[in-house]
């Protein structure tokens, strides 16, 4: 790929605003999902804003504008979609999110319900039986000894804990990887993993809508207490089951590729490994800190409701600026070292979970799998070794593994 | 400068300069205060930077939210009458000398 900064070249279509940098690097393409970091690298360094050309929209890879665009949602909203296409141009492929892809006050009222539904008391009442199931995990691999830590641990462990404390019944969750996948690649440009997605999403879809419904939902899941909330008149009946969608979108995948990376990161920084074992305390941060430094969710857009300026650049209304998360996480302007893993980091303000009104509603209950889990290693691995070529998963916003061979040893 | 005093359980006092602005919770993790958290970096969304403010500063801080008065259900360490998440507390002229007690845990 050519990540060559053009300055003063002219595309067909729009062309890069005066005075802002032109990249013409595709950040949904293979070669990027292979290696995001050096054209991470040059996005930051061509400046605080730049233009890619490939798809006419703005970009931001630097830590202080992505915090910056994050943190100004009725200047820089998401209404409009936080993909590439522009809601106020193109239809959604599906209804709109009304959490997601809404904007306050819209977006104060169905935030609040998510939020106590995924409260820090709700997350007290799960973590016990997270605990026992990530030892249960763990034993279990530590039988097998070598395996694949993408299916049978970074996605067996979340599918074992994740579909019941929701309420979804056992048939068809095998939809529910398949769905996320869908709904992450659809972020992204019509290119043809987006294109592929939609057209294969018709059964996902119909079984996703199905168990948005309270009566699929088993009484005392997250499910049936948003379902709740709508009999206590902070929503409406008609709102429940898109708000329950939302959590089954974004409740799975991202916490897949979340544990995958900390995994992926162990393996690689064995001192980081013997570190954590030696204070099993750290798991949370190291869980962390994985996600500062893979960034299962990559990027989001957003789109402006009006003319702004950002970073000494005119922007006019109703374009598309889009937030490189990861790039942000690494900003060594923000971060010492940042290329380096280190579960004993202060991890606080990375953007993985992204920032402000938006940042992951369900952060906490992410963050409770992934310490319970690293725990778990903590106490009973002694070695990860990778034992096989590790490949990648594409998909326009996350980041993550298809297959990373490894083998384990008691500790 | 302005500063905040965070006694920690052990009853060891430490004092950090705040800036005009700062929150108490960024004050705290620019000076490495280990007993705030702060994991969701100041977004009112863990409740784990809270604190226990000491009562002669309570009144002068600014009104709590619903987002922080339900988080502070959910904190780790047992809330009291003086409870804050100090990501939500806003240093400001007038708060030199804050006191902030810091609970036995966040998680």
């Amino acid at each position: 790929m050519s990540a060559t900064s053009r300055t003063d070249s002219v595309t067909p279509e729009r062309g890069a605003p005066a005075g802002v940098p032109s990249l013409d690097v595709d950040p949904f393409s293979t070669e990027f999902f292979e290696d995001p970091h050096a054209i991470h690298d040059i996005l930051r360094e061509a400046g605080p804003l730049v233009w890619l050309d490939k798809w006419n929209v703005y970009g931001v890879a630097r830590y202080a504008e992505v915090h910056a665009v994050l943190n100004d949602p009725l200047t820089f909203c998401s209404s409009r979609g936080v993909g590439l296409s522009d809601f106020a141009k193109e239809k959604p492929w599906r209804p709109q999110s009304i959490i997601l892809e809404a904007d306050p006050p819209a977006h104060t009222r169905t935030r609040a319900v998510l939020s106590q539904v995924l409260s820090p008391t709700a997350m007290k009442g799960v973590r016990e039986h997270f605990t026992a199931m990530a030892a249960a995990k763990v034993d279990e691999l530590l039988a097998r000894g070598s395996f694949d830590a993408v299916a049978d641990l970074a996605e067996a462990y979340p599918l074992s804990v994740f579909p019941d404390a929701m309420g979804l019944k056992q048939e068809g969750r095998e939809n529910l990887l398949p769905y996320a996948s869908l709904v992450f690649n659809s972020f992204g440009p019509p290119n043809q993993l987006r294109q592929e997605a939609i057209e294969r999403s018709a059964p996902h879809q119909a079984y996703v809508a199905a168990q948005c419904q309270r009566e699929n939902l088993a009484p005392g899941g997250f499910g049936a207490c948003v379902h709740a909330r709508a009999d206590a008149g902070d929503i409406t009946p008609e709102e429940a089951p898109l708000l329950v969608r939302s959590l089954l979108s974004a409740g799975l995948d991202t916490t897949v590729n979340g544990i995958g990376a900390a995994v992926y990161c162990l393996a690689r920084f064995p001192d980081q490994l013997a570190r954590l074992r030696s204070d099993p305390t750290l798991a949370r941060n190291a869980f962390e800190e994985a996600i500062r430094y893979e960034s299962p969710v990559q990027t989001f857009f957003r789109t402006t409701t009006r003319e702004v300026e950002l970073a000494g650049h005119r922007i006019a209304e109703g374009e598309k600026v889009l937030m490189f998360l990861g790039a942000a996480n690494r900003d060594p302007r923000r971060w010492d070292n940042p290329d380096h893993y280190d579960v004993t980091r202060r991890t606080s303000g990375h953007v993985g979970f992204g920032s402000g009104i938006h940042m992951c509603v369900g952060q906490l209950l992410a963050r409770v799998e992934g310490e319970v889990m690293l725990a778990a290693i903590a106490r009973k691995v002694a070695s990860i070794e990778i034992t096989g070529p590790v490949k990648r998963r594409y998909n326009n916003t996350l980041r993550g593994l298809e297959s990373l061979p490894i083998t384990i040893s008691p500790a | 400068m302005p500063s905040i005093i965070f006694i920690h359980p052990d009853g060891c006092r430490q004092n950090v300069e705040a800036g005009e602005g700062e929150s108490a919770m960024q004050a705290a993790t620019r000076h490495d205060i280990g007993g705030i958290l702060a994991e969701c970096g100041g977004n009112a969304m863990c409740a784990t930077c809270h604190v226990y403010v000491d009562e002669d500063w309570l009144a002068r801080l600014p009104a709590m939210g619903d987002d922080e008065d339900a988080l502070l259900d959910g904190a780790a360490a047992e809330r009291q009458a003086n409870s804050r998440l100090s990501c939500q507390i806003k240093f400001a002229a007038g708060l030199d000398g804050l006191v902030l007690s810091l609970p036995d845990r966040q998680l």
